[in-house]
């Protein structure tokens, strides 16, 4: 195996959609790939790959943050492609909090963002989208010209050094170009030596180990605290 | 720029286009007709995105007869294309004024928000205003919108124009707005007014292009009809919006 592909990004983005038309394109360019969905709670994606004939498996978190659980899996999931004799592995993010970005360094990460959303929503993404070496912006289809150009600008402004490809996920414009940019990636060959780009949050609090009650008298471990502004008391 | 060139690439059953190439020169209008379905939006798609082979349609177009590599795509579409989609509605939650000024900073240009809203306001008679939400505007008053900002803010050599006449608004200042003389103009229409309006017309089938016409000394003629009966039919719909008798 070659490299991990990162798809990471909030729910309903598009990333399922992307990625069907993806691995097709790499097909044809005689690669061949395995899909890795990493999810909270139903796992029901790795079968669209499966129709597609590509190898897929689900990963769920349950009571884990997924974002943690995909990088305490990586060789897991590794030696798994590597054994049905993948060229590149394409691993799909639950997107949840924003906070964490499972991205290492050696792997190529992508953020897919819907261009339908908000123009204020790629300041909102967090490491996911300024850790990114390229981003998905789908639904282009559903916004006009003038739209498109200013959220790849709060995209660039986020994160200017990305390559940016706008996607029709549903007719499949621009899939192609974004293909070429993954067959092209540097390919590592391995995860030994691999570094987290981001780190991931501290703390372990009661609420992390399955504490349900409300109050400051069930709070221990790492604790933080809002402040409140003085005139918002 | 002197023209673009589109390579004949499939239709939706994946079967050759039967067409060469079709040159489209600066200073000319070109309609794109045929059904719904028929892939004339594909075709327009494919202009904007300068496609080399790597889209549905695996089309390819070409800039002065030279294909461009992936950054020049880029960098021409966003200096030299302007393309107002079918979109009847803007989806950014932003008010008119940030949204001008954001795009006028995405074109490096300076923001004439006074004269895009002003044009706007030509375009439809529901008034837009500066601190109107874009999200919150109709179909009317964004596809005025839009085209203002095509017209004033991208301001591009390349103008592709889908469907402008679905919004009930002002299509002749609409498109005067849209057209100058070396501009290369491509509309998407079911209308026969404003197909004869271009000096040629690509008549699309089957997701291919099926053949492309010249307009006819008979059609410029037919034109002329065509355009006293648009205006005629203009003036009705004005009293009918109007609450007036409709004779």
């Amino acid at each position: 195996m070659r490299k991990i592909v990162l798809f990471s990004g909030s729910s309903a983005v598009g990333k399922t959609a992307v990625l069907s038309w993806v691995v097709d394109c790499l097909r044809e360019r005689g690669l061949s790939s395995a899909v890795c969905k990493i999810d909270c709670v139903s796992d029901e994606d790795k079968e669209t790959f499966r129709a597609l004939g590509v190898p897929a498996v689900a990963g769920i978190s349950a009571d884990i943050c997924p974002d943690h659980y995909l990088v305490s899996n990586i060789p897991e999931i590794w030696s798994w492609a590597d054994g049905r004799g993948s060229d590149v592995l394409f691993v799909e993010t639950a997107g949840l909090c924003n906070r964490c970005s499972p991205a290492t360094r050696s792997m190529v990460a992508g953020c897919v963002v819907d261009a339908t959303a908000s123009c204020k929503a790629p300041g909102h993404l967090g490491p996911m989208l300024s850790q990114a070496d390229f981003v998905v912006l789908t639904k282009v289809d559903m916004i006009s010209q003038a739209e498109r150009e200013i959220v790849c600008r709060a995209v660039a402004d986020v994160n200017p050094g990305a390559e940016v490809f706008a996607v029709d996920a549903l007719a499949g414009y621009g899939v192609q170009a974004l293909s070429r940019y993954i067959e092209t990636a540097p390919a590592v060959g391995t995860y030994e030596g691999d570094v987290l780009r981001h780190a991931m949050p501290a703390g372990v609090c009661s609420y992390c180990v399955g504490e349900c009650r409300v109050g400051s008298a069930f709070q221990q471990g790492v604790v933080g605290k809002m402040e409140f502004e003085e005139d918002a008391r | 720029m002197k023209s673009i060139t589109v390579m004949a690439g499939t239709d939706k059953h994946g079967r050759a286009e039967n067409f060469g190439s079709i040159e489209l020169e600066m200073g000319k209008m070109y309609a794109i007709v045929g059904n719904t379905g028929s892939g004339k939006s594909r075709f327009v798609k494919d202009i904007e995105q300068l496609c080399v082979g790597d889209s549905p349609t695996r089309r390819k177009v070409l800039v002065d007869g030279k294909e461009l590599d992936y950054a020049e795509r880029s960098a021409f579409e966003r200096s030299s294309i302007a393309h107002l989609g079918q979109n009847m509605r803007f989806v950014l939650d932003v008010t008119v004024e940030q949204f001008v000024a954001m795009h006028a900073r995405c074109r490096g240009k300076e923001a004439r928000i006074d004269d895009v809203v002003a044009l706007a306001n030509e375009i439809t008679p529901e008034r837009v205003l500066k601190e109107s939400k874009l999200n919150l505007l109709s179909g009317g008053q964004s596809r005025a919108l839009m085209t203002a900002d095509v017209a004033l803010v991208c301001d591009s050599p390349v103008v592709l124009v889908d469907e402008i006449e679905n919004a009930g608004i002002d299509k002749a200042v609409a498109l005067s707005a849209l057209c100058g003389a070396e501009k290369l103009v491509l509309a998407v229409t079911h209308d026969p007014h404003t197909a004869l309006m271009a000096h040629e017309r690509i008549v699309m089938k089957e997701g291919s292009v099926a053949c492309v016409r010249a307009r006819s000394p008979r059609e410029r003629e037919a034109y002329r009809a065509l355009d006293e009966q648009y205006r005629r039919q203009r003036a009705l719909q004005r009293a009918l919006r109007e609450g007036e008798e409709v004779a």
